[in-house]
């Protein structure tokens, strides 16, 4: 299916879709200010790597921790790390990563430091920026060359999750899988890390239900990409996770290493994770600058919602969500082309015509969302260990997909309720997936759907809930909004969940120069 | 037909005792006519008889897939089969809420959390969240319990800590990753949490999760555990029956 999807089959009302667009954009505008006059110790970790800070001190800590940290304690993290290294960097003479490390050996300290112009700090953070602004710059020509000479899958992608926990098992699955027909492969993260204030170093090949996200396994898994794609004659994508604690931080060594889809959304951590709000708000507008400049499409996740409310009727959230997370990507520069907004197959099966009603839902998002690369979940919770009625579900889901327009297609898989997923069960999922995009390619074009009939109905009332929504969420703002459990029905509170103690008031001189490198929001 | 023989049971394909089985698995070998056949002999010495396989396809990466029937020739004495599993009889929302309120006099005092690093609320939230699980309603909605759903990733300390907080009856746990056995030792951890605070038989210890039976959560140091297919009232109907048991011995009321 070729994007933008121009087909209206649902005849939604646009006056009411743009409506939409501006109440969620209202939203955003009122926790923007928030965030634009705040940071993280996430943020300063990834302006330091992007600055060239790498690897590890001998206890194991990362040294963009050390630093940041070492800014804490002193009392100096309101003027930001930019600006402290640049000092540090025109004081001594040295480069960021000797900083770090003569830092973490207590041989040097940035308390103390003379000042200097404004105007001299801006100067040398843009300097030590760019290096790193100029590898993204080269990963997103390599990731155009690429796919400009061997081509890629056609829409919808398949998305297949490799999950052994050790980077280089991780690599026979995804060859595996490429070689079977798999458009993406996503890394799925161990278990536990969204909840680590560090990002682990170095190769693994220990985890627990995934494999960590360091910027050594992005490497490795990216050649090995890159490898195979050359023997298959097509592009593949690699999927990693943004989010959690490090969310700008992975943004960064994504980019660096060239990924080319991250899961990235603006509220999941703080939903399903009990990540503070204030902490990811001002996160995912830093990842997703970074994710806009560096080309990398974004996933929000959705999908989640309706694992734990029910997809009937909380089928709007997932609408009201999207909105939400366009509108924070706009404010980050993230283009729709790189929008992979999130939605999921998880209305319970034996209910009565639940196929019509998961078209409704497919056939919505799409509409709504004509130019993204929207992303399509399988189901999940209604999957049971008898795997042979689990693959008819998840060829029921291809369906869907297939018929809706669907852009990245994340492969159910039988075995879904039992285990992560045998090789065998990818294969048999990828299989499935191919012989119904095959059997069924053009099905979509070919058909209408009956005027006021359920499809048509059951869409336009999840529209109109879904701006009812938001007009409620404007009135109680997006803080008071989670803290009602609007989302998922779970509630969080502004002053609650993990990560808090990492957010700070930007001081008067406080320096980013990365905003305005990856054409931020000038008041930032 | 002729009657099955309760101390030889074999697997049923079509005709009683023909002992046939359907098998599917990936060999790291290339598709070839001697990786079938390796397949097949792989049949042949795991004591299965006359395997065939039926499809064969090569996965790349020097893997093959394949599917095979056989037959087996072993047979196993149901008749000696016994399974340690809870006796409590499972009762209805309705006769649960009437039996608290009846006999306990009291709410009864649930506190819940999948813990450690498992990420997934999908179990607890099954038996805890209002809506429940599959037109079975959760212990939220039940007007005769209070039941407070902490969520994922909530360590053994914080579940204890709230336990005693709100003097909870009984504490539930959900362990879904069970990766290199994962909830085995997190399952551990809780029960020599409870026992180092000296605090154990303080409350219910219930465990669920996909991988989990009665038996193993009996062998961990659980009171109770739940496997798939479980629903709130499967859980509630275990709890009220056991505390109205435990209180005999009860000095607070």
């Amino acid at each position: 299916m070729t994007r933008p999807y121009l087909a209206n089959k649902l005849q939604l009302d646009p006056v009411l879709i743009a409506e939409a667009r501006t109440i969620a954009n209202d939203i955003v505008a009122q926790v923007t200010p928030f965030i634009f006059s705040h940071s993280t110790v996430s943020v300063e970790r990834t302006i330091v790597r992007m600055f060239g800070v790498n690897g590890v001190n001998p206890e194991g800590i990362p040294f963009p921790n050390v630093l940041v940290d070492h800014m804490r304690e002193q009392g100096l993290i309101e003027d930001g790390a930019a600006s402290l290294i640049a000092k540090a960097c025109l004081h001594y003479g040295k480069n960021p990563q000797s900083l770090a490390e003569e830092i973490d050996r207590n041989e040097l300290s940035l308390e103390n430091l003379p000042d200097y112009p404004l105007e001299t700090l801006h100067e040398m953070a843009l300097g030590l920026a760019l290096p790193a602004v100029t590898r993204i710059k080269e990963q997103g020509r390599n990731r155009e060359a690429m796919i400009g000479s061997l081509g890629q899958g056609a829409e919808p992608y398949l998305y297949a999750i490799v999950a052994t926990g050790n980077i280089y098992e991780d690599i026979i699955q995804a060859r595996a899988a490429v070689h079977q027909g798999a458009d993406i492969i996503a890394v799925i993260r161990s278990t536990g890390q969204s909840l680590l204030d560090y990002v682990p170093y170095g190769p693994t090949t220990e985890g627990f239900g995934g494999t960590f996200a360091t910027q050594a396994n992005f490497s490795i898994m990216r050649q090995a990409l890159d490898e195979v794609g050359q023997e298959v004659g097509r592009y593949i994508r690699l999927t990693n996770y943004c989010s959690g604690l490090c969310m700008p931080e992975i943004a960064a060594m994504g980019a660096l290493e060239r990924l080319d889809v991250m899961l990235n959304d603006s509220m999941y951590g703080i939903i399903f994770r009990d990540i503070n709000m204030q902490r990811t708000f001002i996160d995912q507008y830093f990842s997703r600058l970074i994710n806009g400049f560096a080309g990398i499409v974004i996933n929000t996740g959705e999908d989640n919602y309706l694992t734990t409310a029910d997809a009937m009727e909380a089928a709007h959230t997932v609408l009201a969500s999207d909105l939400i997370n366009e509108q924070f990507a706009f404010l980050s520069g993230l283009p729709e082309a790189q929008q992979g907004l999130g939605h999921a197959m998880e209305i319970n099966p034996d209910q009565p015509d639940a196929f019509l009603y998961e078209i409704a839902q497919a056939q919505l998002i799409r509409e709504v969302f004509p130019r993204s690369p929207i992303k399509y979940m399988p189901p999940t919770k209604y999957m049971t260990g008898n795997i042979f009625r689990a693959h008819v579900q998840d060829t029921l889901f291809n369906v869907a997909s297939i018929m809706t327009g669907q852009s990245i297609h994340l492969l159910g898989m039988l075995t879904e309720a039992s285990h992560t997923p045998l090789m065998q069960d990818r294969f048999l999922s990828i299989e499935s997936a191919q012989l119904v995009f095959q059997y069924m390619r053009n099905f979509g074009d070919e058909i209408t759907f009956a005027a006021d009939g359920k499809i048509q109905q059951r869409a336009r009332e999840t529209l109109q809930a879904a701006v009812n929504m938001l007009i409620t969420i404007r009135d109680t703002g997006l803080f008071g909004a989670l803290e009602k459990g609007m989302f998922a029905e779970i509630s969080r509170s502004a002053s609650g969940g993990r990560g808090l103690d990492g957010v700070f008031a930007k001081g008067p001189n406080y320096l980013n120069p990365f905003v305005e490198l990856f054409g931020g929001d000038a008041n930032v | 037909m002729s009657k099955v023989d309760l101390t030889q049971v074999r697997p049923y394909g079509d005709t009683l005792n023909d002992g046939i089985v359907q098998l599917s698995l990936t060999l790291p070998l290339p598709l070839s006519a001697e990786a079938q056949e390796a397949a097949r002999r792989w049949a042949l010495q795991s004591g299965f008889q006359d395997p065939k396989v039926v499809h064969s396809q090569d996965l790349g990466e020097g893997f093959s897939f394949f599917v095979l029937y056989a037959r087996s020739p072993v047979a196993v004495d149901f008749s000696s089969i016994k399974v340690l599993k809870s006796s409590h009889k499972t009762l209805e929302k309705a006769e649960i809420e009437a039996l608290i309120s009846s006999k306990l006099g009291r709410k009864l005092v649930v506190v819940g959390a999948s813990i450690e690093s498992d990420a997934h609320t999908v179990g607890i939230d099954a038996i805890m969240n209002i809506k429940g699980y599959n037109g079975h309603k959760g212990l939220e909605s039940y007007h005769q319990i209070e039941a407070y759903n902490l969520g994922a990733q909530v360590a053994c300390e914080d579940l204890l800590a709230r336990a005693l907080d709100v003097g909870a009856d009984a504490i539930l746990i959900s362990q879904v990753v069970t990766q290199k056995d994962l909830h085995l030792r997190n399952l551990t951890r809780m029960v020599e949490l409870l026992e180092l605070e000296g605090v154990r038989n303080n409350f219910l210890l219930i465990v669920g999760g996909p991988r989990i039976n009665y038996e193993l959560a009996k062998e961990l140091g659980f009171d109770a555990g739940f496997g798939p297919g479980t629903f709130a009232e499967d859980v509630a109907s275990f709890m009220i029956e056991q505390v109205l048991i435990n209180r005999k011995g009860d000095h607070d009321v």
